[in-house]
């Protein structure tokens, strides 16, 4: 039940956030790069639900726009982790114990060796402050946890009775990883994603917020918290909101995964 | 006085009936085997003794424990019954220890638990357990871990710390299946020893009727819940009258019928077959030492034969097996099928891989979970160059299917909705499904109850004339190879010790192993098969 309550939970958070990004491809209450001075730093009204900053902009509308930069970003970070990642990991299992297996391995842990944000920090300032730079950047560093848990994962399986059947069917490594490994790693993969999708919205707007994310007048949480800061005495709304929403999307993509996993994992299925 | 009399009990989980009017009893220094198969209710009249049993379950009937109605008891008083009272030994001695602890950590934390003792003097208790145990300190030292030690080696240490406090009954949950034929002996020899020393009472519950009738006073046969069928295990063979009884005696002995002799052609020639395997020591730069898994092994299988290849773990029969499947190089000697190798210019031959096949032990291992059947049975004609597609595809699985007893419409089914024996079924269609001439089966009737095993091996009796197969028949159930081999291989330690048509191999085994063998494997009452 916990395992259902956990998903029902996270996915509806996930949901509200992911449909206020969407929203707000078509409509927003305010136009975020409208300058509205008269009215900066308003409280919540019912004009503006959840105020204005110091521009006078609608934090409901950068709020419902930033959640496009950090989903995006997240995103995209995620699919680079996996698209690299997953085929590494495959191949240094299929290959256990192989040169290649070691280089792809030991790379995995030269990578893992930095401090990620660290080394974001430093691949945007070489290359830039744009979302587009804190996305290579957030990606690479999922490529290695991907890699592993593949692998990991593909190793137990190639111990199994199935895949020497196949090898007794005459496959070969990459038929046999494809067809019998990958598919039944898939559930690790779902739910490692998932929480990778939350460090990717933690990373980007750790990165806005230092001001080499996503650059303006594009919205982005980060960046809002990072504006809010010196205000934050005389007009705590305006640090509030975008904390929140940052909270509440990487609590709600956790207990997702959370939920996945119990869903996933027969053995605490069958505990409960 | 009967030190555990179970009276009447019926056991349900969520509503689900488990255990009905199960009745039996044990007396001080007595050992009674249950019987059954698996589903057979044996393990949770254990697990209902000492009232470890899953939640949702409910109890009704009487369990008497040297006085005490376990029933009654508070979780307190039942955690001080546990361990001290009864002990257990379980099936799998390798998930059984804690593999960070010392197993002189192990053994001496029942004792901590139960009574008050310092460290020291639990530790001198522990080795005194494990010493009659027979794992004595000057070889076997406290501080061991489970790791460094070999299955049979681990069950003692089990065996050890359910009788560190001198518990009144021991319960043993098929405490010798997952080991050897000679180490399963062994571990009988000691379990029977150390009832007579300690006057305790022994459940030892078992699917095996030879290992429960060489070593129970009594016996209850236990099916779907229910006990069919108990007494003195002199007389039972003798006297039983329930039908299940009957066929599970008949099952256990079961010999197929078998026509078509074998052609005087060889069809697999092995010649002096060497595979090593680099062992790395620690590190990149570390010393390598090489292990010798097959060394200089050479047999022929007949056309239409079936060649028993007995031996214990790590005998290198896998290791041949893979070889001979192509599946890995050999380091020395010939591998020819039919005159031609199996391996040609580092690269397995397809040609000849196509005319072999293998079933493999677990039936629940043996298939990818997230594949129909028909994918699955259709995987090896990968093997061929132009494999039937469409309608012809669909036939062929269809009397793939058929063949082995099950349906055509099987196929749209998951692995899942299948039973351990209608597994072993796909998986026996999988093998055939091209057509092979060989076909190897490792273990494949191993992990079966034994009347499953029996229609198996009919299965595998009719195909094999049906269809002019050969079997290599991998094994370490000596009963089962004797009942449906022509000729028989004895394998140890990477070599192949003796080797001659079965029957006299049994009769007479020559090599010392062998006889060894034959010795340690339990058989049924002579009078009874």
């Amino acid at each position: 039940m916990r395992g259902n309550r956990n998903l029902w939970l996270g996915g509806c958070l996930t949901l509200i956030f992911a449909g206020a990004a969407l929203i707000s491809f078509l409509w927003v209450p305010y136009d975020t790069t409208v300058l509205d001075i008269a009215n900066k730093i308003k409280g919540p009204s019912g004009a503006h639900p959840l105020g204005t900053d110091h521009f006078g902009r609608d934090i409901l509308s950068m709020i419902m726009v930033g959640a496009r930069t950090s989903i995006a970003v997240a995103l995209v970070a995620v699919g680079i982790g996996m698209g690299l990642g997953v085929p590494l990991g495959l191949t240094a299992a299929a290959k256990k114990g192989s040169f290649l297996d070691e280089l792809i391995m030991r790379g995995n842990d030269l990578v893992f060796a930095f401090p990620s944000l660290l080394i974001a920090i430093m691949i945007t300032a070489v290359f830039g402050a744009s979302a587009l730079n804190a996305i290579i950047a957030i990606g690479i560093f999922n490529i290695p946890v991907f890699a592993r848990l593949t692998r990991s994962g593909a190793l137990s399986l190639w111990t199994r009775d199935y895949v020497m059947a196949a090898r007794v069917a005459g496959k070969g490594a990459a038929r046999i990883s494809a067809e019998h490994i990958l598919p039944n790693v898939t559930n690790l993969l779902i739910v490692q994603g998932t929480i990778q999708f939350s460090l990717g919205i933690l990373a980007e707007a750790g990165l806005s917020y230092v001001g080499l994310g996503a650059q303006p007048p594009t919205a982005s949480w980060g960046r809002m918290l990072a504006d809010s800061q010196t205000m934050i005495s005389f007009a705590p709304h305006m640090a509030l909101f975008p904390g929140l929403a940052i909270l509440l999307t990487v609590l709600g993509l956790n207990l997702m995964g959370d939920g996945l996993r119990d869903l996933f994992d027969p053995k605490l299925r069958r505990a409960r | 006085m009967s030190l555990l009399s179970i009276e009447n009990l019926s056991l349900s989980i969520h509503g689900a009936p488990i255990l009905r009017d199960v009745s039996m009893q044990i007396a001080p220094g007595r050992i009674l085997g249950v019987i059954g198969e698996s589903g057979s209710g044996k393990s949770m009249t254990a697990f209902a003794t000492m009232q470890l049993l899953p939640e949702g379950s409910l109890c009704r009937g009487r369990i008497v424990l040297n006085g005490q109605e376990v029933l009654e008891l508070s979780e307190a008083a039942l955690c001080r019954m546990r361990g001290r009272d009864v002990g257990m030994v379980f099936q799998e001695p390798m998930t059984a220890l804690n593999p960070i602890r010392s197993i002189g950590d192990q053994v001496a934390e029942t004792i901590l638990i139960h009574e008050k003792v310092s460290r020291s003097e639990a530790m001198e208790r522990a080795a005194e357990a494990l010493r009659r145990a027979e794992l004595p300190q000057d070889r076997f030292p406290l501080s061991r871990y489970p790791f460094e030690l070999s299955g049979g080696q681990r069950q003692r240490v089990v065996i050890a710390m359910a009788i560190a406090l001198r518990p009144k009954l021991l319960i043993a949950d098929e405490p010798t299946t997952a080991l050897d034929v000679t180490t399963q002996a062994q571990i009988l020899d000691l379990l029977k020893r150390l009832v007579a020393e300690d006057g305790m009472g022994l459940m030892l519950i078992s699917h095996d009727l030879a290992v429960v009738a060489d070593l129970a006073d009594d016996i209850a046969i236990m099916r779907k819940g229910e006990v069919v069928e108990s007494g003195p295990a002199d007389t039972l063979f003798r006297t039983m009258q329930h039908p299940y009884s009957k066929a599970l005696l008949a099952a256990s002995a079961h010999a197929p019928d078998r026509d078509g002799a074998p052609q005087d052609v060889p069809l697999l020639q092995v010649q002096d077959v060497v595979r090593d395997y680099t062992v790395h020591m620690r590190g990149w730069w570390g010393k390598t030492t090489t292990f010798h898994a097959v060394k200089g092994v050479s047999f022929d299988i007949r056309k239409g034969e079936s060649l028993g290849l007995v031996g214990e773990s790590g005998c290198g029969k896998s290791t041949l097996t893979r070889a001979i499947l192509g599946l890995e190089e050999v380091q020395g000697g010939s591998i020819l099928l039919d005159g031609q190798p199996v391996f040609t210019g580092h690269h397995a031959n397809r040609d000849i891989r196509r005319r072999m096949q293998v079933v493999f032990q677990d039936p629940y291992g043996s298939f990818n979970p997230r594949w129909k059947v028909g994918r699955l049975i259709a995987e090896p004609y990968h093997l061929l160059d132009h494999p039937p597609t469409g309608q012809q595809k669909a036939h062929a699985i269809a009397e793939a299917l058929e063949s082995v007893g099950l349906n055509a419409g099987d196929q749209h089914k998951y692995i899942h909705e299948f039973s351990g024996g209608q597994r072993q079924r796909i998986a026996i269609a999988r093998a055939l499904i091209i057509k092979p001439e060989l076909i190897i089966l490792d273990e494949a009737v191993s992990a079966l109850d034994v009347s499953v095993r029996a229609q198996v091996l009919d299965l595998l009796a009719d195909l094999g004339d049906r269809f002019g197969l050969t079997y290599l028949f991998i094994s370490h159930d000596l009963s089962v190879v004797r009942n449906v081999t022509d000729r028989v291989l004895v394998m140890k330690a990477g070599e192949i010790v003796e080797q001659g048509a079965t029957k006299a191999v049994f009769d007479d085994p020559q090599h010392d192993y062998t006889k060894q063998l034959i010795k340690a494997a339990p058989v049924l009452p002579a009078e009874v098969v």
